[in-house]
């Protein structure tokens, strides 16, 4: 069978420094950049915050934005972002999906209500209090905008993507195995054009609660990923990334004016970080057989230390000539986060340039002719991929 | 060894299943051949107000003497780790911690229940609030391990020595047939020449019952729970909410009679088609379920007559089983296959009966037996299928079986398993 060449027509990209490609190259490519963040609403742990969408022109039924919650909003919108850039709403009934998802939101004051006043009581007490609280407190909606697998359910009915839909769960790892799969199944010939990415809705403390338990979350006032001390940890930007990739065939067929070529994406995961992750990354880099000249690398280092630690030993061997982090600028989105930079890689090819430094650590500024994207996640999962100017 | 597009056949050489009925391939199998019934009144927590009080439920050993509930991603872990190592044991393959080859872990998204609330709001001294819990939980690294949507596959792949990052995925009530579908397309594609798809749930918590019921979904039967599930009968009134497992072990055909293995029957044909109409119904005009059955069998390279019985979603809503009969009778017009509901015996197992089904389809391949629906007492008139009620079928001949899933969010995926060539 022969692979067929994958390229990316389309990004539909959102985090705190706005929406769209042109937002997001007037800010980044600019020297100087500063993140939006919010220290308060969940202090003692910084967020990037969402910014404001004009949710109608994505999602035009009020119908359909009350069935969600933010983070299916969030993504809902960036996917029809993408869908835009790539000019193929006229394509969506044969488009494939694959969504990188989370769990949806929670009724946070039901949960607060029902934990204070139910913790003390004898469980069997409990358990007939919460039966008859959540039937009546919880809306039936709910439910809906929880699932995971709804926010490609939601992507299907407000843009009307249909080809194929499917739905990854297993934070970063889900993320960067989505989009080698939506390409692997490309370049095979099963469909010439998919959709893939995910969402973070940044703003949301059962999402603090759950990454906190870990470790995983920065606390603190806001500093850059590589110098977050101790245990470091992220800072949870909201981002919604989205990406049309087509076969090269497909896109050339209808006219359509590439941003990128993705050259290919590769993916392992170690069973334990330490002393293992660089190892693995170098071989996937060996896999992924590119050249060494001209590598800018677009890294989504969380600033979980033991994972950056083994980032920066596979990046140190790399040769790149720039490194940019750009957690430090957008946060770390989880499952949005590879997408993300696969984004941001697509938009600096088009322009026909790179970022300049996001982080203090950030290193070279040489002519940059391909882009590498990392995703070493906060826990588990190694993850990159290339991507190369479209000939 | 290829199929009619050129790509590798795929085997499946290991079968493994957990359901209410028993922890076990052939166990499960006689219970379903006999027509038993796996559902029985929840009594793993509290009834009261409910206004459904029956499940299909799996305990764990140690739960079934006496110990506390388990969250449902440890009991999914649980049930899979048993189907994959019987599945494993059958197969003679990657046995002993090393397969050669990745894992698809189909399984429910999972987060934190109200015991695990309950006991940080109790160690933040009565203050059920996120921010204290939050204060409380920082550095509970089992929490986190456990509530992670990847930790259930980072566990499973450590254990089972699979290749590759796991991939955990839902698509709703086809996620056991997505898994499936995932692992297939990574042999076609070279990938590997062999893979575990599991499907796993263990949702029967107070929360999920709950939320289902919300939606209307789920039979109130609460007096006859063993007749409660009625898969294309004309009184059904919704599905019955249920837990269990299945594991495959796939290979490429040439992988599998290199080594000598048993071939259980071929993965054939997968098809998938989503709906745009709405988050918990299907376009009236069926067109995604039809494009998802159309898909399957030419994937397989077959025609609808090749098609020898079909394994039905067959939830027991009046909907789907309408909405299926029409499906049906568009793709087989006049002289549609025998079709049969395994739910009417294990209730609904949602991210796992995409699985536990196309396990089932190939026993029914295997020993030539058509599994009963169940519950059939009065017919609908407008279901004109034959759904064989009540009483499982020996029949001959059967080589092509068509598996269902339809799930939320308008997720349809279908399956063809085939005799071994």
């Amino acid at each position: 069978m022969t692979k067929q060449d994958v390229v990316i027509t389309g990004i539909g990209l959102v985090s705190s420094l706005g929406e769209g490609p042109d937002a997001h190259w007037s800010v980044l490519s600019q020297p100087g950049a500063t993140p939006v963040v919010d220290e308060t609403a969940f202090a003692p742990y910084p967020v990037h915050p969402l910014p404001a969408l004009t949710l109608d022109s994505q999602i035009p039924k009020k119908g359909d934005q009350r069935q969600m919650e933010p983070w299916q909003r969030l993504g809902t919108y960036a996917a029809g972002l993408a869908i835009d850039q790539a000019g193929a709403r006229g394509l969506v009934s044969d488009m494939h999906l694959i969504v990188a998802a989370g769990g949806g939101e929670r009724d946070v004051a039901v949960d607060e209500a029902m934990a204070t006043a139910y913790c003390a009581v004898p469980a069997e007490e409990a358990g007939r209090a919460l039966n008859e609280m959540l039937a009546t407190e919880l809306r039936p909606t709910l439910f809906l905008a929880q699932l995971s697998n709804l926010l490609a359910g939601n992507i299907s009915i407000v843009h009307g993507v249909t080809g194929s839909s499917r739905t990854f769960m297993g934070e970063e790892a889900a993320a960067a195995d989505a989009v080698r799969i939506a390409a692997a199944r490309l370049a095979e010939g099963r469909g010439g054009i998919a959709l893939v990415g995910g969402a973070y809705a940044s703003q949301r403390w059962d999402l603090v609660l759950l990454y906190g338990a870990g470790h995983a979350l920065w606390r603190g006032p806001f500093a850059p990923v590589s110098a977050r001390d101790g245990t470091g940890g992220f800072v949870g930007g909201a981002l919604g990334a989205f990406l049309v990739l087509e076969t090269a065939e497909h896109a050339a067929a209808r006219g359509a004016t590439p941003l990128a070529r993705l050259a290919g994406v590769a993916t392992d995961a170690m069973h334990a970080r330490a002393g293992t992750s660089a190892a693995t990354a170098a071989a996937l880099w060996q896999k992924l057989g590119a050249p060494a000249g001209g590598l800018g690398v677009l890294s989504g280092m969380t600033g979980v230390a033991e994972a950056r630690g083994e980032e920066d030993a596979f990046l140190a061997g790399l040769d790149a000539a720039a490194v940019r982090r750009t957690g430090s600028l957008l946060g770390h989105g989880v499952e949005a986060s590879f997408p993300a930079n696969v984004a941001l890689g697509a938009l600096a090819l088009s322009r026909g340039g790179f970022f300049p430094a996001m982080d203090p650590a950030d290193a070279g500024d040489g002519p940059v002719e391909r882009i590498l994207v990392t995703g070493f996640g906060q826990w588990r999962g190694e993850a990159l991929a290339l991507l190369e100017r479209v000939a | 060894m290829k199929d009619h597009l050129g790509r590798p056949l795929v085997a499946v050489t290991g079968i493994g299943l957990v359901t209410p009925l028993a922890w076990g391939r052939e166990a499960t199998w006689a219970a379903i051949v006999s027509g038993t019934s796996g559902i029985s009144r929840i009594r793993r927590f509290p009834v009261d107000k409910l206004r459904t009080t029956i499940a299909g439920t799996v305990e764990l050993p140690e739960e079934a003497a006496g110990g506390a509930i388990v969250p449902s991603p440890i009991r999914v872990e649980r049930m899979a780790a048993a189907a994959v190592e019987e599945a494993l044991a059958q197969a003679a393959l990657g046995e002993g911690g090393a397969f050669p080859g990745p894992l698809m872990v189909g399984m429910p998204p999972v987060e934190y229940e109200w015991p695990q609330r309950f006991e940080l709001a109790r160690q933040a001294n009565g203050d059920g609030g996120y921010a204290a819990a939050t204060k409380v939980a920082t550095g509970r690294r089992d929490l986190y391990e456990t509530f992670l949507f990847g930790g259930v596959g980072e566990r499973l792949a450590a254990r089972f020595g699979t290749r590759g990052a796991p991939i955990a995925l839902t698509t709703a009530c086809a996620t056991g047939a997505s898994a499936i579908q995932m692992a297939v397309e990574a042999i076609q594609r070279g990938e590997a020449d062999a893979a575990i798809a599991l499907g796993a749930d263990g949702s029967v918590q107070p929360e999920a019952v709950i939320r289902f019921s919300l939606l209307s979904a789920l039979t109130a039967r609460n007096d006859d729970p063993e007749g409660a599930s009625r898969p294309f009968e004309k009184t059904r009134d919704g599905f019955v909410m249920s837990e269990g497992a299945a594991a495959l072990v796939l290979e490429s055909l040439e992988h599998a009679q290199a080594r000598g293995a048993t071939v259980l029957g071929i993965v054939s044909g997968c098809g998938e088609r989503a709906d745009s109409f709405h988050r918990t119904r299907s376009n009236p005009d069926g067109h995604a379920i039809i494009g998802a059955m159309r898909n399957a069998i030419d994937d397989a390279g077959l025609t609808p007559a090749d098609i020898g019985y079909v394994n039905a979603h067959g939830t027991s809503t009046p909907e789907n089983d309408k909405m299926e009969t029409l499906g049906m009778r568009a793709v087989f017009g006049d002289a549609p296959p025998p079709i049969s509901s395994n739910k009417s015996m294990l209730g609904h197992t949602l991210s796992a009966a995409g699985a536990i089904e196309a396990a089932l389809s190939l026993l029914t391949i295997r020993d030539q037996v058509l599994p009963p629906t169940i519950n059939h007492r009065e017919p609908d008139p407008a279901i004109t299928l034959d759904v064989v009620p009540n009483v499982a079928r020996k029949v001959s001949g059967v080589r092509h079986v068509l598996s269902n899933s339809f799930g939320f969010g308008g997720q349809n995926v279908c399956l063809v398993v085939s005799a071994a060539p």
